[in-house]
């Protein structure tokens, strides 16, 4: 079967580091691919370079079985293809709704729209509103409220529920449930099974083992730069993924 | 792996209430803070009004007359408009030294274009404005593509221009009763009428038309959430899908066309054309100063143009009223020393409701 996005050979280096060393990175349709590896290992520079977000020196990036070369993340977005950075991507002075908006504002319908540019704060915010309460994550009235005056688990909630609501193929989360309570991760994660059963492809990386043994179907292991290998979680413990992205156990040559 | 213990489970009996966020802000002070924070022109609104107040007390009903909000206004009307043109720039994080500079030069190329090459002044005026949107763009690209920072090539520019205003003009004035009887339509920003005994100029109509017309376009389009997004975090504000190249360039390049307008505005508001006039040389620090007192952040993404207008009349109502008042020269620019200090700090509290 032809992975809905595929990397071939990808490589980026800053200065002597080497961040994607040759790897290669296969995403299955519909599936939950979880990455694990250790910091440093280059989960963050491999999911980049297939959004858009870094253009890798070489290698290349597949889509839907086509060739595509995203020099920003417009393209990827354009393409299908969302993503949850690590850093979340907020401009914190701006509110919930300028951000979940940002780069695709909806303008209002006739004149106003057409001539004047005016933006339908309305019809944004409802829809911001609805995809927060989706996430169980916001209260209503705050919709309007800069990002920077909410917590770090709330701004997550925010950065995954943008993610959520945008992404038609293909959603890569980045450690998403890292500053969130038990009860907020378990939110982001049925939000991900939720999204999966729309017919979206998830990558999903974290370091919490038993978030990603219970959504993932594969876990793509990162060391040094690279894929080192892919597992089944049915077939292996959590201690076997933890021993191959620490490098205490070696893969069986597939 | 369904052997790991299921410590999650007791989460779906606990409470489904959603996360609230408190409003953990205590008292008069910690709300007034938070008003601030959403609207960040009332600090300079308030001294605006607390100045007139004073200043009224002090000198007597002359200062509430048309002729002092005359002489206000024909004051601050070039400097209000670089003022404008200075907030885009800075709430991109950026700074323009050259904004003054552009003025006058394009104030002088639209009288050279007129008198020395005698192209139609409506057409010069047209060639002026282009040519200080093209100085913009090449300020726009050295910052967003070569990634100078702004203080360096506004710096640069500033001298450039300013330098080749001098050499192109030869340092020849061009003298207002040349103009008003070859080329009128150079003066056309200093045709003057009435409005409730205060006697207005078309350039302040467009000054005021311009700030109106920014604050619009910064409030209510896209475009404008992407100019404080850029300020905000450029690296965020790209991966969040803006871009960020365009945006910069559509900020140098109106500020570009602003200042040109300026230069415009210039010819009818001093009647001759200078290339030695102070705005070449003043016009950078005048319009910075009332972007600062206005409560716009240099570290970019927050304030608003309003508050920059405001700031721009703040200074206006200052020097007249100390005028007025017969106090030495010297005191304006002691008051507005305070006043920048004064706002910057504002601006640093103001950022802690955030926290
Ligand atoms: N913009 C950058 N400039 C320089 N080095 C970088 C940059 N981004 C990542 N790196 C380096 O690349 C390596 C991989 O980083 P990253 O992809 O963030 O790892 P992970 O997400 O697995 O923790 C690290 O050594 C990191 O220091
Ligand atoms: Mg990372």
């Amino acid at each position: 079967m032809e992975p809905i996005l595929k990397g071939r050979n990808l490589v980026k280096r800053y200065g002597k580091v080497t961040a994607i060393d040759h790897s290669d990175f296969d995403l299955m349709k519909g599936e939950i691919l979880a990455v694990i590896g250790d910091n440093g290992a280059g989960k963050s520079s491999i999911i980049k370079a297939l959004c858009g977000a870094i253009t890798p020196d070489e290698g290349e990036v597949w889509l839907e079985g086509k060739r595509v070369r995203f020099a920003s993340p417009i393209d990827a977005r354009e393409a299908g293809i969302e993503t949850v950075y690590q850093t979340l991507a907020m401009s914190p002075a701006l509110s919930i709704t300028d951000n979940m908006f940002m780069g695709r504002e909806i303008r209002m319908p006739g004149l106003m729209g057409k001539y004047l540019r005016k933006l339908d704060r309305p019809k944004m915010e409802k829809f911001a509103r609805d995809k927060l309460s989706e996430l169980g994550l916001m209260t209503i009235q705050n919709i309007n409220q800069p990002v920077e005056s909410l917590s770090g688990g709330q701004r997550q909630g925010v950065a995954v529920a943008r993610a959520a609501a945008f992404g038609s193929k293909v959603i890569i989360l980045d450690e998403p449930t890292a500053a969130l309570g038990v009860k907020e991760s378990r939110k982001v994660l049925e939000l991900i099974q939720d999204v999966r059963s729309r017919g979206v492809s998830i990558i999903l990386i974290s370091h919490n083992m038993p978030h990603v043994f219970e959504v993932a179907d594969r876990i793509h292991v990162h060391r040094l730069g690279r894929k080192l290998c892919v597992i089944n979680p049915k077939d292996h413990s959590m201690s076997d993924a933890v021993a191959y992205m620490t490098g205490a156990k070696l893969p069986e040559a597939a | 792996m369904s052997n790991s213990d299921n410590y999650e489970s007791v989460v779906t009996s606990a409470s489904q209430d959603i996360a609230k966020f408190d409003d953990h802000r205590k008292g008069a002070l910690g709300h007034f803070q938070h008003m601030l924070h959403m609207t960040p022109s009332l600090v300079p609104l308030i001294v605006l009004v607390a100045s007139i107040i004073i200043f009224g007390i002090a000198i007597g009903s002359n200062f509430f007359s048309a002729y002092a909000l005359t002489l206000i206004l024909q004051q601050v009307q070039i400097v209000g408009v670089l003022a404008a043109a200075q907030s885009l720039v800075v709430l991109t994080a950026g700074i323009d030294l050259s904004v003054g500079a552009i003025a006058v030069f394009t104030s002088v190329l639209m009288g050279q274009f007129t008198f020395r090459y005698g192209i139609p002044a409506p057409i010069s005026i047209l060639l002026g404005v282009s040519i200080g949107t093209a100085i913009g763009a090449i300020s726009g690209w050295l910052v967003s593509r070569v990634k100078l920072p702004p203080f360096i090539v506004t710096l640069g520019m500033w001298q450039i221009v300013l330098a080749a205003n001098y050499l192109y003009s030869a340092n020849e004035t061009i003298r207002a009763q040349d103009i008003a009887t070859n080329a009128p339509s150079l003066q056309f920003l200093g045709n003057t009428f009435k409005l409730g005994g205060a006697t207005m100029t078309l350039g302040v109509v467009m000054m005021v038309v311009i700030v109106a017309a920014l604050a619009y376009y910064l409030r209510a389009t896209a475009w404008g959430r992407h100019v404080y997004a850029v300020g905000d975090d450029p690296e965020a504000a790209k991966l969040a899908g803006v871009n960020v190249h365009r945006t910069l360039m559509s900020v140098y390049m109106l500020v570009g066309l602003i200042c040109g307008l300026a230069g415009w505005a210039m010819i009818g508001r001093y009647g001759s054309i200078s290339p030695s006039a102070t705005t070449g040389m003043m016009g950078n620090i005048q319009s910075i100063t009332a972007v600062v007192i206005g409560g716009i952040s240099l570290f970019g993404g927050r304030g608003s143009i309003l508050g920059a207008f405001f700031g721009a009349l703040i200074v206006g109502v200052f020097e007249l009223g100390l005028r007025m008042a017969g106090a030495d020269a010297q005191w304006t620019y002691l008051l507005i020393g305070i006043l920048i200090i004064g706002a910057v700090s504002v601006d640093q509290w103001i950022r802690k409701v955030a926290m």
